[in-house]
């Protein structure tokens, strides 16, 4: 039987979770959404109503009438901002693509690794996050640049005799992406595949199936579990990635990340800014519902 | 001596002189880097055979399993099949099925789809699979379970789907490894006679691998038991246990008494054997054992009796002391020490609830076996 102190501690410990997600998720939304329903001013900061209880509480409620959804409105008159979701969606889908198909030869070839050197693979993946994030999108500006490592090589070779323009084009932010959340695509994957029975390979050829049609009816719709989360997890922060469409992408690149830094710190209008965050949030939270609707049906079938 | 042939049915082609074997293992040798998987290995399987593979962990027969299945290649040696050389072609091209050890049934399909996958591959009409999957399900009895998926049934229920899908194609020879290793004994049994019962219907060729001599004995026609990758002895259960060619094989299968010893004498087909522990046995068959050469005399258990009294008649009589008695319900098994230390096993079945004759520990005890009821082994 249990003690009733135990079952206070089992509260507790269930508690933590939701207190970290009200701290850091629900309350830092609720004030982004309230700045959202603001209008912009020359202040300190800036953009009215402040609220408070300086005047009362009539006071306050005639600031809470002030509230207006006319940010959201302007979102949708500005064709720019559609225009960035529409860009960002199809930048970070395409990466997420990219990042598949280069993630999923290495994640199988880890999962039939020998065993010995599966924790060795598993820490060279891993290697790049020692390094700062910043850092190596930098050195992909050297690498990429006209008169970069990239086409000195091809030069040199002499496979190309004009350097190639990829530096501030979306090929630059793919390779940039696919290059940064690769780590997120491989470990699902791997951990997907890893636990996949080999034998099941050999039933299927074992009943006629050649390897490679093995593959697509046995080894894939297995792994799926670890396609789908692999995705999400490089499609969610790619779609508000920032700094690698400010680094590589160049001025000519639309992504909502890059709009979102321009309205808060170039144009200083934190309502609209807080606006394009919120719709943002929203825009995600479609994928994420999928994502845990996809995990809840995989747990109900055992896997 | 009698012969000792199948006890099971009239079938023994391995005795006819012009019967083709269907199966052929010609000096397979299999190396994985510096190990000896299986070692200059030659075997014959008839068409319509139950064979079994017997033998311990790391012996081998997984590894001829795999070859027949082509999983692995031989590093030397061939493997014919109906008389054609199986080198070279990949598992999906070969008319052999196998039902694997963890059963390795798809978890994302249902049990239909998991019996019908063969099926499709050879791009059988969906019609003509369909039919075929019922019959299958209908032979295993699983008809109302088809729509499930392999997570929902039981580990009986897992094993029969297994055991469909890899019949379902009607392959030339269905291998099954350890095939009921993963069910506890009583479905054990049951199964093994399902097992010989589908053999016979379906009239096809079963090469099993398992490590468990009863299960080997119950369903096999004949058995081959490996050690270290080589065949120790191929024969009938019932020549395995009666007859085994050699010390290991005694040994292996069932239990053994074995006097280790000298042929004092040859008249016949009889001899005397001395014993290194100062024993005289008198056997009535000898076999090809030369006087003077160094043999075991190996007798089973159950071909020794104990009694309190000494026998008034008998080819061997021997004066011990009970050492230990196993009471098993249906028998007993004594532990008699002998004068000169040796212990020997001896088991009497329970054939009535009150023992007539109660023996006890430190007891007083007589052994005594027929000259025929043992064997000598020269190997």
């Amino acid at each position: 039987m249990k003690s009733p102190l135990s079952a206070i501690t089992n509260r507790l410990v269930i508690l933590v979770p939701y207190l970290w997600l009200l701290f850091f998720f629900l309350i830092p939304f609720v004030i982004v959404f309230k700045i959202s329903l603001s209008t912009t001013a020359i202040a300190m900061p800036p953009y009215t109503p402040v609220l408070g209880l300086a005047d009362g509480f009539s006071g306050l409620m005639s600031q809470i009438g002030e509230f207006s959804f006319d940010n959201y409105l302007w979102l949708t008159q500005d064709a720019l901002y559609f225009n960035a979701y529409v860009s960002s969606v199809v930048i970070a889908g395409i990466s997420t693509f990219l990042a598949l198909l280069v993630g999923y030869p290495i994640a199988y070839g880890m999962a039939r690794a020998p065993a010995t050197i599966r924790p060795t693979l598993l820490m060279l993946v891993i290697l790049p996050f020692w390094t700062s994030f910043l850092i190596r999108v930098y050195a992909w500006i050297g690498i990429l640049k006209p008169e970069g490592l990239l086409n000195q090589l091809l030069l040199g070779t002499g496979i190309i005799d004009q350097p190639l323009v990829i530096l501030n084009t979306h090929t630059a932010i793919f390779i940039g992406i696919v290059y940064s959340y690769l780590p997120f695509m491989i470990l699902p994957l791997y951990s997907a595949l890893e636990k996949m029975d080999y034998s099941l390979i050999e039933a299927a050829q074992d009943l006629g199936c050649p390897p490679i049609a093995a593959f697509w009816k046995i080894t894939f719709p297995l792994s799926l579990p670890g396609v789908i989360a692999g995705c999400l997890l490089v499609f969610i922060p790619a779609v508000g990635e920032f700094v690698i469409p400010d680094l590589l992408g160049g001025s000519q690149t639309l992504m909502i990340g890059k709009t979102l830094w321009n309205e808060f710190f170039a144009n200083r209008d934190w309502p609209v800014s807080s606006a394009v965050a919120v719709i943002l949030l929203l825009l995600l939270v479609v994928p994420i519902m999928f994502f845990q609707q996809a995990q809840a049906r995989a747990q109900e079938e055992g896997r | 001596m009698k012969s000792l042939g199948n006890i099971r049915r009239e079938f023994a082609p391995w005795n006819k002189p012009d019967a083709k074997p269907y199966i052929q293992f010609k000096n397979v040798t299999k190396r994985f880097g510096d190990f000896t998987a299986v070692n200059n290995l030659s075997l014959s399987i008839y068409e319509r055979e139950f064979f079994a593979l017997l033998g311990a962990s790391g012996c081998g027969k997984s590894t001829l399993l795999r070859m027949l299945a082509g999983f692995e290649e031989p590093t030397s040696g061939q493997i014919l099949l109906d008389g054609q050389d199986l080198r070279g072609i990949p598992p999906y091209r070969r008319p052999v099925n196998m039902m694997f050890q963890s059963y390795a049934l798809f978890p994302h399909m249902t049990v239909e789809q998991n019996i019908g996958f063969g099926l499709k591959q050879d791009g059988m009409a969906r019609a003509d699979i369909d039919t075929r999957v019922a019959e299958m399900l209908k032979l295993v009895k699983l008809s109302q379970f088809a729509k499930r998926k392999p997570h929902q049934l039981s580990g009986g229920q897992r094993q029969r789907v297994a055991l469909a899908r890899a019949v379902a194609k009607q392959p030339k020879v269905l291998l099954l490894d350890e095939p009921l290793g993963a069910l506890d004994k009583k479905l054990r049994e049951e199964t093994q006679f399902e097992l010989m019962d589908l053999q016979q219907t379906l009239g096809l060729t079963f090469v099993v691998v398992t490590h468990d001599q009863e299960e080997a004995m119950t369903m096999a026609d004949r058995i081959a038991i490996l050690d270290k990758g080589e065949v120790m002895q191929v024969a009938t259960p019932a020549e395995v246990y009666e007859a085994p060619g050699s010390r290991f094989v005694a040994d292996f299968v069932g239990n053994i008494n074995m006097f280790e010893g000298k042929v004092a004498d040859r008249d016949g087909a009889g001899a005397t054997i001395a014993s290194a522990n100062g024993v005289t046995i008198r056997t009535a068959n000898a076999g090809d054992a030369a006087a003077g050469s160094e043999v075991a005399f190996a007798i089973r258990p159950e071909k020794i009796k104990v009694s309190s009294k000494k026998p008034e008649s008998g080819d061997n009589v021997m004066e011990g002391e009970i050492y230990d008695i196993a009471y098993l319900g249906d028998m007993t098994i004594f532990h008699v020490q002998l004068g000169n230390g040796q212990v020997v096993k001896a088991s009497s079945l329970n054939a009535t609830r009150a023992t007539e004759d109660p023996l006890s520990w430190d007891d007083k005890a007589w052994i005594s076996f027929r000259n025929d009821a043992g064997v000598v082994l020269t190997r």
